[in-house]
């Protein structure tokens, strides 16, 4: 397996006629965090759940820890922890009993059951609230306890399918910490999220769409591969109208609407705030408030990718 | 096996913080109880009457004397005319009405047949029936003693003829209470209830809330969640079981006459084919009131009419009977009221428990495999 975590070879899976998953191919290194991008229904999950081994593919096989998803499933699932969207601990049972009985199910028992224990509640921030009834806990905090109970067995590999939606963003931002930690112990992390943000804490990321990978690489690459133009951001008042305005300008390649402001990928000749700025000037937009040349984000990435494939 | 107690414990740990497992637990049996021994009653102990006498005369008093006299009958309306008959029977104030025509005493004495007429509501079939019974046999009465009066005046002796004396014995449940062969098939009901019903929810609940998907990523193989999952609730059963028992004897009096332990053992038996039941049900319900409906209005219903619970499947249409022999609810009664009415045991119910038994497996072995199936 050469130190790859993951070895995937013409993975598919098929609904009936409706084809989830088209025949991907792709690596992970053993200690990366590997992201996994795409909109709702692109794949992401289908996929994760058949590298989990709970998902037979309809052909093509994919090797987890060494482990083909087709043939040794079980022993998949002793090497892995796996945390999904929903949470995914009981409410009902306190802090403590929650922690036990995963522990107990991954056969952890007497002293590294404690030992794993109170790691995982020093990583959630819970030491000294073991008794608290786990459905009282706010969203953010709950799925950092969750996350901690998936490797509570400490996995080789864990995979976190959408572990962040609907958590606030400051939750967001000490979940994604505890991330790293984890990676910095060895373990390998995949992840899906459509939060294109957190897609940056990734190493290397896959983009999904309607089942088949559109691209893939480090987040740095990607920019550099797919916005080869400079990008200002632009606030204004009237978006909308500005938007209709300028969208065949001469100078624009790009443009995408954020809230109140606009990112324009304008044609290499314009590479400074103030030649672009007389440059709308000269078209006629009216009410811009703000012009900055800015780094792209992996927004525009997606944003570029599905553009073009729409076109 | 470690794991299958992992996942029992965590039940038992869940259960008790759930207040509503324990009223279905703990109150459903002694409700059930209450409710069937007193309220679920086919007994007919007060019959309201009215009496339309237009007689009027000593031998038609004495004749509805006889009637107020016999414990049965409750003379609570004297009708004054024929309309009073209609409103108080359509009102549903009386059962039965005797009707005495003009000229009974005269008619009697000439000794001529003198007609009397019960006018019943018989919309409860089952209880005008028993009424018209006990009327019958009170008028019937009245005659002899007529006949034996007028050949007593002529100075006759009734001559001593050869005659037949029916005398019934009831056995097992002498005074004929509905209630003696109501309250044991409730041990049946609540063990149906509380092992199909609450399984079919306490899985259907994981796989809402998403811990079932958690759950088979873990090393847990589908046996070891399956058993993890039905013992809990085999438990309980149990001990619901045993709380009907206690409560027969000490709210009713009714003890088991056979044994116990072939009781318990035929409870097991019959779990295996409830708890079956609740796991299938699992696996084609998405939500807890699907499971719920599914559950109620597609098993246990048609499970109670067709097991003899309260319509005897002696009476029912052939084709229904057929149906009946593939309940195991019908076995399991059979033999609970054997055990605890007759104290029959294993030579006389052998059949029912190598049915019930033999059912159960099947049952819990297809609704196992069906599960596991859904799981991959």
């Amino acid at each position: 397996m050469s130190g790859n975590a993951i070895e995937v070879k013409n993975l598919t899976k098929k609904f009936g006629k409706f084809v989830s998953v088209d025949s991907i191919n792709f690596s992970v290194k053993q200690g990366e965090i590997f992201g996994f991008l795409g909109a709702n229904g692109a794949g992401k999950s289908t996929t994760i759940r058949m590298l989990c081994g709970i998902l037979e593919p309809t052909s093509g096989d994919a090797f987890v820890a060494g482990y083909s998803v087709k043939t040794e499933p079980d022993s998949i699932k002793r090497n892995i922890g796996y945390m999904s969207q929903r949470f995914s601990l009981y409410d009902d049972l306190s802090i403590e009993e929650n922690i036990e009985f995963f522990g107990g199910v991954y056969g952890l028992e007497g002293k590294k059951l404690i030992e794993r224990k109170d790691w995982v509640l020093e990583s959630a921030q819970l030491t000294g609230k073991e008794t608290t009834l786990t459905g009282l806990l706010p969203g953010g905090i709950k799925q950092r306890l969750a996350l901690g109970v998936a490797v509570i067995h400490q996995p080789p590999i864990v995979f976190l399918d959408e572990p962040t939606s609907g958590v606030d963003p400051i939750s967001r931002r000490s979940f994604w910490e505890l991330i790293h930690i984890l990676s910095g112990e060895g373990c390998t992390v995949v992840v899906t999220t459509h939060y294109l943000e957190e897609a940056e804490y990734c190493g290397n990321i896959i983009l999904m769409d309607a089942g088949k990978i559109v691209a893939e690489g480090t987040s740095s690459a990607l920019k550099a591969q797919y916005i080869q133009h400079p990008v200002f951001e632009i606030e204004t008042d009237s978006p909308v109208e500005l938007m209709e305005k300028i969208e065949k300008a001469p100078f624009t390649v790009e443009i995408s609407l954020f809230g109140n402001k606009m990112h324009l990928a304008a044609q290499d000749t314009f590479s400074t705030v103030s030649e672009i700025g007389s440059a709308l000037e000269k078209f006629g937009a009216k009410n811009i408030l703000r012009i900055d040349r800015i780094v792209p984000t992996l927004e525009d990435v997606f944003i570029a990718l599905v553009d073009k494939k729409g076109k | 096996m470690k794991t299958i107690i992992h996942i029992v414990k965590k039940e038992f740990r869940q259960f008790r913080r759930d207040p509503k497992m324990f009223g279905i637990i703990l109150i459903a049996p002694i409700m059930q109880l209450l409710f069937f021994g007193y309220a679920a009653t086919l007994d007919v102990n007060t019959v309201h009457t009215m009496v339309y006498d237009r007689d009027n005369t000593e031998t038609s008093r004495n004749f509805i004397r006889d009637f107020s006299g016999s414990g049965f009958f409750a003379i609570d309306y004297v009708a004054k005319n024929e309309n009073e008959i209609n409103e108080q029977i359509d009102k549903g104030n009386i059962l039965i009405c005797i009707s005495i025509p003009r000229e009974f005493e005269k008619r009697i004495e000439r000794r001529e047949t003198a007609p009397v007429q019960f006018i019943i509501n018989g919309s409860d079939g089952n209880t005008a029936n028993i009424a018209a019974g006990y009327a019958g046999v009170i008028a019937a009465n009245f005659s002899k003693n007529i006949a034996a009066d007028i050949l007593g005046r002529q100075g006759k002796k009734v001559l001593p003829t050869g005659q037949i004396t029916p005398e019934a014995r009831v056995w097992y449940n002498p005074l004929m209470k509905t209630r003696f062969f109501m309250v044991p098939g409730i041990v049946a009901m609540l063990l149906s209830i509380i092992t199909m019903l609450l399984t079919s929810l306490a899985v259907v609940k994981e796989k809402e809330i998403g811990t079932l998907e958690q759950l088979i990523v873990t090393p847990i193989k589908s046996y070891q969640l399956i058993l993890g999952k039905l013992i809990p609730f085999a438990i309980l059963g149990f001990v619901s079981v045993i709380l009907v028992i206690a409560g027969m004897r000490v709210i009713f009096g009714i003890e088991v006459r056979g044994s116990i332990i072939f009781l318990l053992g035929n409870s097991f038996l019959f779990i295996l084919s409830t708890l079956g039941l609740g796991l299938f049900i699992s696996t084609i319900s998405k939500t807890q009131q699907q499971a719920m409906m599914i559950a109620i209005f597609g098993v246990l219903m048609p499970m109670i009419y067709l097991s003899g619970f309260t319509f005897p499947i002696e009476n029912m249409p052939e084709s229904i009977q057929i149906i009946s022999y593939f309940i195991p609810l019908r076995y399991f009664m059979t033999i609970i009221r054997g055990v605890v009415l007759k104290g029959t045991g294993f030579a006389e119910l052998w059949g029912e428990t190598f049915m019930l038994g033999g059912m159960g497996l099947a049952i819990l072995l297809l609704a196992s495999m069906r599960f596991r199936k859904k799981l991959e």
